[in-house]
């Protein structure tokens, strides 16, 4: 299941680079995440909404959410096409991924925290 | 993986995580960090510690990645700080926004250490090329400013040494480019104690400082030698041996020296190696063509130096023109070379020698010639002798330890009469005397003058009427040298006596030759005008010494100077 959200060889470079910060990167990817989100829900206009998906894109990346990171850059796209026809539904699906994300990641702190 | 020289570098990323991961990358390279969250502390924090690399995120809150770019690249001036964009940006509208602001370099997310380790290296390249390129840039305009100076300098030294002399004079009109000394033409011209003109027109082989530093030697001999008042002989003598002690074997100094002779109305030239001159009429016809019959200046030995000078008449208003190879030596597109007919032509077709200058120069563009900035020109005119504006000689003593009772008298026999001028170290002599100082250009004139005539007419027997006209000149002047080639025979003798008179004094010089004589009756009758170039020099010392007497059937002249 895990392997659908989160890639694995982006993980593990994470730890090597991150040595002893990893934890550090977790908790802070995951703070950093509830912000975008909050943005992506209260975004005013188009560009705001935009900058939030594109921010919120490369973090993800960064962190081997593919399929987060997917989800965010089709929002960035369809907000650049001015086509925000189903964009709520969009939105959801990013909360859903995220919620998966989320526990992935907190599992991965609640690992290493133990360790 | 550790960098050869860690480099500051700063991080700009509005991302916690993405700053986080990142400044651990490049920490981990051997850097040191420094992060920033949006552009506006990225720009405080690049003015505060001059980090060597910035990486830029792109879109970022209060100041985006564009602008903060740009003032970045501001602040950094001349020096390159790389700017690597961070963007997952796909268009292609924003990467070319992150070139245009000034990035020099883009990194995508996710972020790969590989890549971002290479990237870095690259960019550190780059950063000390543009480096390197600034320092020697640097560098050679120092160096640049450095020989621009030491040029200036050297210019200002040699024009105090060069305009010293009398290229001033009324008579004389030259023409030089502005830095043709550091092609190593010269031009000097002073007057001799006697009223006479000295004038060399010179070209060092070789170009810049070093053609130039040969010049120096050279007009100090040329001024210290005129002003004692040698002749060209002995000047020329004297320049060869010392250029050809000094300089190296590939360099030598053409020239052409020459006296100008007011009294006598006659130049005495002297050419090695310099183009032809041009004795030209008053109405600039071309009377002569004074072409190199010598060596260059430096080249030979002084015992096989040619110091054979040649004398022509040269009426008032008559002219010299002289140049250097720059002239006839302007080449065309293809190489045609200006020469001496196109030359001649601007010669012959001048009719006011005021502008003579501007049409040979007209002439040398419009053949399409490169302009070369080694061209000397220098046009000097014949006087009448009160036209000479005598040169006011300043004396460093006070004269009070004049020895004013006194007499001399010395003899000079053989060989040394052709090459010992004795006139000189009398006339070095007499100038201790106060009350004869003023009259020194005209002891000069009168000495040389019998001095010249007890050789040539009285030891030489040489007959003055042969110098009628200028063929006449040359033949005369020929058979002197033939004649002093020879084994000499016979004397010069001459006796100086000062004595004190009232509040002054009185000198009386004679000159005795061993010669046959002349008929000194003949000269008495004859007047100035039929005794013309033949006159044995009596006219110019009666003009100049009052009282001169010629004794022992013209054996012996005696001249008396009062003060």
């Amino acid at each position: 299941m895990a392997d659908m959200h989160i890639d694995q060889k982006v993980l593990s470079d994470l730890r090597e680079v991150m040595e002893d910060g990893y934890l550090q990167l977790l908790e802070t990817f995951l703070e950093d995440s509830e912000r975008r989100l909050n943005q992506l829900h209260e975004a005013k206009d188009a560009d705001e909404l935009g900058l939030a998906a594109h921010s919120f894109k490369g973090s993800s990346s960064n962190m081997g959410a593919v399929g987060l990171a997917e989800l965010c850059q089709q929002l960035e796209e369809r907000v650049r096409q001015q086509s925000l026809y189903g964009i709520e539904d969009l939105i959801n699906r990013i909360d859903q991924e995220y919620l998966e994300v989320q526990r992935f990641y907190r599992g991965e702190r609640q690992r290493i925290a133990a360790e | 993986m550790s960098a050869d020289q860690p480099l500051t570098v700063l991080v700009a990323e509005d991302g916690a995580a993405d700053r986080l991961l990142l400044a651990q990358i490049v920490r981990r390279q051997g850097h040191e960090v420094v992060t920033a969250e949006n552009g506006e502390q990225a720009v405080a924090l690049f003015a505060e510690r001059r980090p060597q690399l910035v990486l830029l995120d792109a879109l970022m809150p209060v100041m985006d990645g564009f602008e903060a770019a740009r003032r970045i690249k501001a602040l950094a001036g001349e020096a390159l700080v790389p700017i690597i964009f961070l963007t997952s940006l796909n268009e292609e509208e924003g990467l070319v926004r992150c070139l245009e602001a000034g990035g020099d370099d883009f990194m995508a997310k996710p972020y790969s250490a590989v890549i971002l380790a290479a990237k870095i290296r690259a960019m550190d390249r780059l950063r000390r090329l543009q480096a390197t390129v600034l320092e020697q840039r640097d560098q050679i305009a120092r160096h640049h400013h450095h020989l621009l100076n030491e040029q200036r300098v050297a210019k200002a030294v040699f024009d105090k040494v060069a305009h010293s002399g009398c290229l001033g004079a009324s008579n004389i009109r030259y023409l030089q480019s502005p830095y043709a000394l550091f092609n190593g033409d010269l031009l000097l011209a002073a007057f001799t104690p006697s009223g006479d003109m000295h004038v060399l027109l010179g070209d060092f082989t070789g170009h810049g400082l070093p053609a130039a530093v040969g010049a120096m030697p050279l007009a100090e001999v040329f001024y210290g030698m005129t002003a004692k008042g040698y002749g060209l002989v002995e000047t020329l003598r004297e320049m060869n041996a010392k250029l050809k002690r000094i300089l190296p074997v590939d360099m030598f100094c053409c020239a052409l020296l020459l006296n100008l002779s007011f009294q006598r109305e006659t130049v005495e030239l002297w050419n090695g190696g310099m183009p032809d001159g041009y004795r030209l009429s008053a109405q600039g016809e071309v009377l002569e063509v004074l072409p190199s019959r010598h060596l260059p200046l430096g080249i030979l030995p002084p015992e096989q130096f040619d110091d054979t000078t040649e004398v022509r008449p040269l009426a008032a208003g008559e002219r010299l023109f002289l140049l250097s190879d720059g002239v006839v030596d302007t080449g065309d597109a293809r190489e045609c070379l200006f020469g001496v007919e196109r030359l001649l032509e601007v010669l012959a077709a001048n009719r006011d020698p005021a502008v003579l200058f501007d049409e040979v120069m007209q002439a040398l563009a419009g053949f399409g010639g490169q302009s070369r900035d080694d061209i000397s020109l220098c046009d000097i005119r014949m006087l009448p002798p009160d036209h000479v504006v005598p040169q006011a000689v300043v004396y460093s003593d006070s004269g009070r330890s004049s020895p004013l009772d006194w007499s001399m008298q010395f003899e000079l026999r053989g060989e040394s009469l052709g090459r010992f001028n004795p006139v000189p170290y009398l006339v070095q002599l007499l100038q201790e005397i106060h009350g004869l100082r003023p009259s020194s250009g005209k002891l000069h004139s009168v000495l040389s003058e019998l001095y010249s005539n007890a050789l040539e007419h009285g030891v030489l027997g040489l007959d003055s009427a042969l110098k009628r006209d200028a063929e006449g000149f040359a033949e005369y002047y020929r058979q002197r040298a033939e004649r002093l080639g020879r084994q000499v025979h016979g004397s010069v003798g001459i006796a100086l006596r000062v004595e004190p008179q009232g509040a002054g004094g009185r000198l009386i010089i004679e000159v005795r030759d061993s010669g046959a004589g002349f008929d000194v009756e003949r000269l008495s009758v004859a007047t100035p005008v039929e005794q013309g170039f033949s006159g044995r020099g009596v006219s110019l010392v009666r003009r100049l010494a009052g009282n001169a007497q010629w004794l022992e059937g013209g054996r012996l002249a005696r001249v008396e100077f009062q003060w």
